[in-house]
């Protein structure tokens, strides 16, 4: 079932896509001009398809669903997701991932400041976010859980894995990055290590992923060493108080 | 022995002849300041780590402790008090950012106090409320500009979602952390029986307070912590918790000790974990911004929610009102600087902010001028003492009142300040299974009850004295109120005459 989005407000564009959904198990929207909040709160077992550059807010609190977007997003994106899958063929803004819980955001190119603010992690919820190129700056800033996967691929000469305050105030989690990257515009708290046998177990199952999305050579991604970005301490914050 | 530079705060005192060494102050002080003389039956006191709490006085069967201020006298100086020097000490001893517990303590004037009501005589007769119908219910949400109406009477503009509470008190946010689940369990019941609301605050729904949810408000803060569909779903209101009246512009931190299992569950985090709230919300920097978050709410929730935007009080209260108003806001929520706290940095909760008497009737004012304050619900908090404060709030336009201070007295506090050590005798701001085990919710909720209870009779009754028989007609109605003693600005800001005009 297809529906088109045009010039329409997002209300009407949303409201035809539950109708759609309430009866079919897949949506498909074109020609999406920035409406927001497509996809919002999309159950597990729907899936949404679309085609053109989504608004704000596409895909927030994502409750399981499953949303492919051919195009670029816009801000917060996969904003408070819960769970599902998203697949952006593109690039998409800030805030991206946004104190996300659970589920997997693959995104093609880039993205803009503060990727995977606030991620976090709960029991068998883990959230993970690959990015294909690079990040903007405050990439996984506070992120207390899940992991992020920065490829690096097809980097001009001069751009950066990612901006400055990389991984501020992050104490869970880890971030996985390929190839040379800006050491200083990692945040004080953050260490670089070694990717352990399990570490690179679970990098694989994400790479491949992302390769088959986007019809990338898996075997010459993993031929560049990756690194793992992790806190040096899970309490940064431990001893600042006293008591009066 | 390092030297300690400050003076114990009080004193524990011990009626040696009616002390029965029975060693219950013993088993209750958690600051162990009580105990058994080594190796003997005899109780002695340690008044080092005494807060003041008063559980040991208020347990003690014979009655025999009570607790003095331990003074201890400095050279005189009105700049360099002692709290200043002792503060001083503390962070040179620990180079820490002082923390508190609960709302501003000092002396800023109180304008509650300041404010005097009116009440009919000869013209127009007060009316009894024992003996005549008054009406305290308060419907909050957006109304409509207009209200169209067709030919039989029957309204046809669409109304967004309302809720109706039969009393203007709402129970202010706390978080399943920053308080126990025994203090939340007692406002849920009690906010069921009452017909009113309790507000989770940023932690979390526990599965406990399923039953009550159709009274809940949620919090959805900057860490969104346990914010899920159906968590946005279950609530009757969902409130985007901007700021706190006790620490505008700072963010929520709770500690890793106090994330228990329980507590974990609530928030969706690892137990142990730090539950770190930022200040800002990252994906609001404007009100075009905080429109967006608003209208995700709604569509996560299908229209069927009241979003509610809550505010601390500071200098461009008025205008940032009206922009979360045109921002799609449907209930405001305003906390003034006395607003409390599980822990604030004591700067920000001592310096940061106004005081809600100004704030409310600037942004009332402001509202009204703008001609959109019918439109949305205005909520009142930080530190309502009393009926009369509520009625005064009301009067300066506020729909209704969020109170937390107050309820967590009537289960046991006793204002000792110390919230953020996790150490609460009473059973409230702690998590340790043996303090909170101390609050037994069914016998809390009904305190908490008979307080609101007593509130909203003490509301009719002043409201009667007015002639008023609706709290519709006492919103906004500051003719009947007078200030006292206040200056031609504070009353101009207040929108009110003098006593006596």
């Amino acid at each position: 079932m297809s529906i088109t989005a045009a010039l329409r407000r997002y209300e009407e564009v949303n409201d035809e896509i539950q109708q759609v959904l309430l009866t079919k198990q897949k949506a498909v929207v074109h020609e999406v001009n920035g409406q927001r909040y497509l996809g919002c709160a999309l159950d597990a077992g729907k899936t949404l398809e679309i085609h053109g550059t989504a608004g704000n807010d596409l895909a927030c609190y994502l409750n399981g669903g499953k949303i492919i977007l051919y195009g670029n997003g816009q801000d917060a994106l996969g904003n408070t997701m819960g769970g599902g899958e998203i697949i952006v063929h593109g690039h998409t803004g800030d805030a991206l991932g946004y104190g996300m819980r659970d589920g997997q955001i693959y995104i093609r190119d880039n993205v803009c400041c503060r990727g995977g603010i606030h991620m976090k992690e709960f029991r068998a919820m883990k959230p993970v976010l690959v990015i294909g190129e690079n990040a903007g700056s405050f990439l996984g800033e506070y992120m207390s859980g899940g992991t992020i996967v920065l490829l690096g691929l097809h980097l001009k000469r001069g751009q950066k894995l990612f901006g400055s305050h990389c991984a501020s105030g992050m104490h869970g989690g880890k971030i996985f990055v390929r190839g040379t990257f800006p050491k200083e515009h990692l945040s004080p708290n953050i260490k670089v290590v070694s990717l352990s046998a399990e570490d690179q177990k679970e990098l694989e199952k994400y790479v491949k992923n992302y390769c088959r999305y986007f019809h990338e050579d898996y075997e010459s991604i993993m031929k560049k060493t990756f690194k793992k970005l992790i806190p040096a301490t899970a309490r940064p914050y431990a001893n600042m108080y006293i008591s009066n | 022995m390092a030297v300690n530079y400050i003076p114990r705060r009080f004193n524990i005192v011990r009626d040696k002849e009616r002390c029965i060494e029975c060693g219950c102050c013993v088993r209750q002080c958690s600051n162990e300041c009580h105990y058994f003389e080594a190796g003997g039956t005899t109780v002695l006191a340690d008044s080092t780590n005494c807060v003041a709490c008063h559980r040991c006085v208020d347990l003690c069967p014979t009655s025999a402790l009570r607790i003095e201020k331990h003074v201890c006298d400095y050279r005189e100086n009105a700049n360099w008090t002692p709290q200043y020097q002792q503060e001083i000490c503390r962070q040179a001893a620990s180079g820490g950012t002082l923390l508190s517990g609960m709302g501003n303590p000092k002396p800023y004037p109180i304008y509650w106090d300041k404010i005097l009501l009116n009440a009919s005589q000869v013209t127009n007769p007060s009316i009894d409320p024992l003996r005549e119908p008054m009406e305290i219910r308060t419907i909050l949400g957006r109304k409509p500009e207009k209200l169209t109406v067709e030919r039989k009477g029957k309204a046809i503009t669409k109304m967004p979602p309302q809720v109706v509470v039969e009393t203007p008190i709402l129970f202010s946010a706390m978080s399943f952390g920053s308080i126990s689940l025994n203090a939340q369990k007692s406002l849920a019941m009690a906010a069921q029986n009452l017909g009113t609301l309790f507000n989770t605050g940023e932690g979390g729904l526990h599965p406990d307070l399923e039953p009550y949810t159709d009274r809940a408000i949620v919090q959805v803060a900057s860490g969104r912590f346990g914010v899920h569909k159906d968590y946005l779903n279950s609530a009757r209101i969902v409130e985007i918790k901007i700021g706190q009246g006790a620490k505008p512009g700072i963010g929520g931190h709770l500690p890793g000790e106090k994330v228990n299992v329980e507590v974990s569950n609530a928030r969706m985090i690892p137990e142990g974990s730090d539950a770190i709230s930022p200040a800002p919300h990252h994906d609001i920097y404007s009100i075009e911004d905080l429109r967006q978050l608003i209208w995700s709410i709604k569509q996560a929730t299908g229209n069927q929610k009241p979003v509610s935007v809550k505010i601390a009080a500071v200098h461009n209260v008025a205008a940032i009102v009206s922009g979360c108003a045109r921002a799609g806001a449907d209930i405001i929520a305003i906390d003034g600087f006395r607003g409390g706290t599980g822990a604030a940095p004591t700067r920000i909760r001592d310096n940061v902010g106004i005081p809600i008497e100004l704030a409310l009737a600037a942004a009332d004012s402001r509202l009204r001028e703008e001609g959109i304050r019918s439109q949305i619900s205005l909520i009142a908090a930080g530190s309502f003492r009393c009926s009369a404060d509520i009625v005064k709030a009301i009067a300066l336009g506020a729909d209704a009142c969020y109170c937390a201070s107050a309820p967590l007295i009537a289960m046991g506090c006793h204002m000792c300040q110390t919230c953020n050590t996790g150490k609460c005798n009473w059973g409230i701001a702690t998590q340790r299974p043996e303090l909170t085990k101390r609050l037994n919710p069914d016998i809390m909720h009904e305190r908490v009850e008979n307080l609101i209870t007593a509130w909203n009779h003490e509301i009719k009754e002043i409201m009667g004295g007015m002639g008023i028989n609706s709290v519709d007609s006492l919103r906004g109605n500051r003719l009947m109120l007078r200030g006292i003693g206040l200056s031609d600005r504070e009353l101009a800001i207040l929108g009110i005459k003098h006593a006596g005009e």
